[in-house]
């Protein structure tokens, strides 16, 4: 009896093991399977939360009651909000120009010097892209504060008679934000740069074209992919921030980054918290369909 | 033990592509391949030739027919149960592993002790020349070497047969002249049938025992290269092997030196070779290859002779390409041997000259036409 | 592209890029061996800012919980995320779009969206938020890097290795292990350092999914700098910023051995 049970069970084994070496469909499902679940449970679940809770009502307590409610989304056409909302584009918009001001030139270069030189100047770019980020503001807050580094160094060349107030300034969060997003646009810009074959730049040179010409017509047009991808790769994230205004902007900057956490942190309205969310969020899906459909943008330039 | 070792009945394999239609890559093909066989399909690329191999090592299994490897039929029986082996195109070396474990893969797969698969790894690589390579990494080695680990890894398993999926593309032409020798002068020390892959016809020509020809799925011809190349039995067989001249013909009768056909471009009959179950009246293609064309001052007796003019002739060295406009215009290619050395032009042909085509009746196939 | 010399304008303006990278980096690391606490001018060197680091007990637990979160996110999120990637690189299958462009998702929304996300899941259920909410965060946004990234080195993967392996004798799982693995092994291992990075690396996902005494090393390093400069975060900074350095230079020789 045993036996046979344990027959069967083998049997059945071997059947669906023999169902899935002969079914690729059944293969790429069992692959995907864990990815999809994961990812199902851990975000997708909680977005759709965050939606219908983007539409309840908040309780006297700063507890959720379950009522629909549009109010949260039209409260976000308040001034203040708008307000906010706009400060948020502005800063994303600066830090995404001025990144790609710096970072253009510099992975124009590195995609032109001999390969050695481009291994060790690659690397160095991607030192302050692995560590972690706070310390990177912490490093430009001892610079910038009053009693800083900065203050002090100008101060002893007699450059200047009281110390400058740079920090808890929005120039002092762009300043920080340009320097946390700058590795996120010069790599895939270098990753676009790089693939441009010489023999294109060669063939232009052949057919007349100068430098300028041979720059404006064949290299700039190649390399949108990768100003797409680090535009996308600064902007969104920078637009959603709020570490580096909490920490350099002081009370004064809000973006809605910062919104978004204090209606669940200190505000406890979570409907009107979620609501900002559904925006952001909507904001940059937006944002990044119209800008992969209009330029066009390959994968591989994001990892 | 049965008398053939690989027999393909009536295999059809058909993929669905990405679009969603379905295409056929063999169509209702049977063959049957002999012990010790060096066995060649040839092709050209899409034909069905690799898909074939592949159904034979089980990387693919047939939509409908079987597939019997020894008599037995192998139905879904994945890769790993099958008795042959295979050398891929791209080699497929590990290159995470040495030329010395590559090869002794197959053997701890069949776990076998670990003494003899040092022997045997080190009998497979000095019967293709790499003793002494055993520690290199596949990608430390040329083209060449990377090909004979392949052999190597496939051989030492001492399998049934050997699966060859144009194992010679990737080298330049003076290497692969070498090794369709050195991998003939293997195959015939081993004894084991090689099933060979390619759509190179003179590589198969050099090499094969027997040759099948196949064109978008079918197995048009089997049969040895001396067959293959003199008696093709249909117009795609005679034009992808060698070259050939073509006249469009109606069949009009047989008689004792073969058969009599209409060639309404030539204005004229010609007597050739029927191949096949022809009937008269029947659209024939009648085929004459170019070195078989005799060019004369004269016709010749017994022979279909066509008058003709020299248009273009192109010199090679061994040969004489010549191109002929006979009578209504056709052109046909005719090579000569140059046999004599002379540097006298005249003996080379000259634009313009006026000859004869003698196109013996044995040197003429009457083939259906496609 | 071309190896033509960039002018003498671009040297200089590149130079000038990796000091205003550098400077501040350099200066970090220079002040954790300060004497002077303030941190306002140089007065001498010394360790102590390292020894005092290492009494810290707050610090220390905050360091044993990223790496316990880290290590165990990692490892999970680097097994599903591969396969994965197998499964979109190889493979067709219902709802193929739909997954591969909810894997961008994480990539590109901000952070502090998926944050709150993960915090409004874990209270609506009742979990109560610690190490665990915390982990099983860092899986969900590790996950679709993973996948991009030993995705992007699958795409010249020659499948034929896998086929000769089976037809030399190896069934599936041995192929997979012997064959597929050591090959694919490089993207992989990328896929798990990146994974590494980001889960030590990340403040507001962590922020939102703590609990009290889940504390990690970014959470506690926001809290000492916000309203004060202290030259142990010099130290711990310079330590991190080593570690970094070193992993990644020996992840770029590997590199390029295997080359």
């Amino acid at each position: 009896m045993a036996a046979s049970t344990r027959g069967t069970v083998l049997k059945k084994r071997r059947l669906s093991l023999a169902a899935l070496r002969e079914s690729t469909t059944a293969q790429g499902l069992a692959l995907i399977a864990p990815t999809a679940l994961y990812l199902l449970v851990f975000m997708i679940v909680p977005m759709i939360l965050v939606g219908i809770l983007s539409l309840m009502t908040r309780g006297p307590y700063g507890n959720v009651v379950y009522r629909l409610n549009f109010d949260n989304y039209t409260r976000l056409i308040d001034p203040l909000y708008l307000r906010i909302l706009m400060y948020s584009i502005g800063v994303g918009a600066a830090t995404t120009l001025i990144t790609l001001v710096i970072g253009y030139p510099l992975a124009y270069y590195i995609a032109r010097v001999p390969a050695r030189q481009r291994n060790v100047l690659l690397f160095l770019i991607l030192v302050p892209f692995w560590t972690n980020f706070i310390i990177r503001i912490y490093a430009w807050i001892m610079i910038l504060r009053t009693e800083g580094l900065l203050n002090s160094f100008l101060l002893n060349l007699g450059l200047i008679k009281v110390p400058l107030d740079i920090l808890y300034t929005p120039t002092a969060v762009l300043i920080g934000m340009v320097y946390e997003f700058l590795p996120f646009m010069i790599l895939p810009l270098y990753t676009s740069l790089e693939k441009i074959e010489n023999a294109q730049l060669e063939a232009a040179a052949d057919l007349g074209a100068r430098p300028l010409a041979s720059f404006l017509r064949i290299t700039f047009p190649l390399s949108l992919p990768g100003i797409t991808a680090g535009s996308i790769l600064t902007f969104i994230p920078a637009m959603g921030m709020f570490v580096v205004p909490d920490l350099m902007g002081g009370a004064k900057t809000i973006l809605i980054g910062n919104l978004v956490r204090n209606q669940f942190l200190t505000a406890r309205d979570w409907p009107f918290g979620a609501a900002s969310s559904m925006l952001l969020m909507f904001l940059t899906l937006a944002m990044t369909l119209y800008y992969t459909r209009k330029v066009g943008f390959s994968e591989d330039l994001l990892v | 033990m049965s008398e053939f070792v690989i027999e393909l009945v009536d295999v059809v394999k058909r993929f669905a592509t990405p679009e969603g239609n379905e295409v056929t890559a063999v169509d209702h093909v049977s063959l049957q391949i002999r012990h010790g066989e060096f066995f060649s399909l040839l092709g050209p690329s899409g034909c069905g030739k690799t898909t074939s191999l592949r159904m034979i090592a089980g990387f693919e299994w047939p939509t409908s027919g079987e597939v019997l490897i020894d008599g037995k039929p192998m139905g879904r029986t994945p890769p790993f149960w099958r008795p042959v082996n295979t050398v891929f195109q791209s080699y497929a070396l590990f290159q995470h592993m040495t030329v010395f474990q590559n090869v002794a893969f197959g053997l701890e797969m069949d776990k076998t002790p670990a003494s003899e698969i040092k022997h045997r790894v080190g009998e497979a690589l000095e019967m293709v020349k790499l003793s002494g390579m055993e520690r290199r990494k596949p990608r430390q080695l040329s083209g060449g070497q990377q090909q004979r680990v392949a052999l190597a890894r496939a051989l030492v398993k001492r399998p049934k047969v050997l699966l060859l999926d144009e194992p010679l593309g990737a080298l330049d032409l003076k290497l692969r002249r070498e090794m369709q020798i050195e991998l003939k002068t293997l195959q015939e020390q081993v004894g084991i049938t090689f099933i060979y892959v390619t759509h190179d016809q003179e590589e198969a020509l050099t090499m094969s025992d027997r040759i099948t020809v196949m064109n978008r799925g079918k197995a048009l011809q089997t049969g040895s290269p001396v067959e293959i190349y003199e008696r093709p039995n249909c117009r795609f067989v005679a034009d992808f092997i060698g070259q050939a001249n073509f006249f469009a013909g109606k069949m009009l009768a047989f008689d004792d030196q073969g058969a009599r056909v209409a060639i309404p471009a030539l204005q004229t009959e010609l007597i050739g070779q029927p191949v096949g179950n022809l009937e008269p009246g029947q659209a024939v293609a009648v085929s004459i290859r170019p070195e078989k064309v005799r060019i004369a001052q004269e016709p010749a007796f017994g022979s279909n002779s066509v008058r003709g003019r020299v248009i273009h002739t192109t010199y090679i060295g061994s040969n004489t390409h010549v191109l002929l406009e006979l009578a209504g215009g056709v052109r046909i290619n005719a090579w000569e041997q140059n046999k004599i050395s002379t540097l006298d032009p005249k003996a080379y042909f000259l634009p313009g000259q006026e000859i004869w085509a003698n196109l013996f009746p044995e040197n003429v196939l009457i083939l259906p036409e496609d | 592209m071309s190896e033509k010399k960039p002018s003498a304008w671009l040297r200089l303006f590149s130079a000038l890029v990796y000091l205003y990278i550098y400077l501040p980096i350099v200066l970090l690391v220079i002040f954790s061996f300060n004497k002077q606490k303030l941190n306002v001018s140089w007065e001498g060197f010394t360790l102590s800012w390292y020894q005092e680091l290492f009494r810290n007990q707050q610090i220390l637990l905050a360091i044993r919980n990223s790496l316990t979160i880290a290590l165990v996110s990692t490892i999970v999120a680097t097994i599903i995320g591969t396969l994965a990637a197998l499964a979109l690189q190889r493979y067709r299958f219902p709802g193929y779009t739909l997954t591969e462009s909810t894997l961008y998702i994480p990539v590109i929304i901000p952070e502090v969206v998926m944050g709150i996300s993960l915090l409004v899941f874990f209270s609506l259920i009742g979990v109560r938020l610690g190490l665990g909410t915390i982990t099983l965060s860092h899986i969900a946004f590790s996950i679709p890097f993973v996948a991009l990234v030993v995705r992007a080195r699958l795409h010249g993967f020659d499948k034929s290795i896998e086929e000769a392996a089976m037809d030399l004798g190896a069934n599936e799982l041995t192929t997979f292990w012997r064959v597929t693995l050591p090959t694919i092994l490089p993207g992989v291992l990328s896929g798990a350092l990146l994974a590494l990075t980001l889960s030590l690396d990340d403040y507001v996902i962590t922020y939102f999914t703590a609990g009290p005494g889940s504390t990690t090393l970014p959470l506690r390093i926001f809290s000492m700098v916000r309203f004060a400069v202290t030259p142990e975060v010099n130290a711990l900074s310079t330590i991190w910023v080593a570690t970094v350095f070193l992993v990644l230079l020996i992840g770029q020789m590997v590199q390029n051995r295997q080359r």
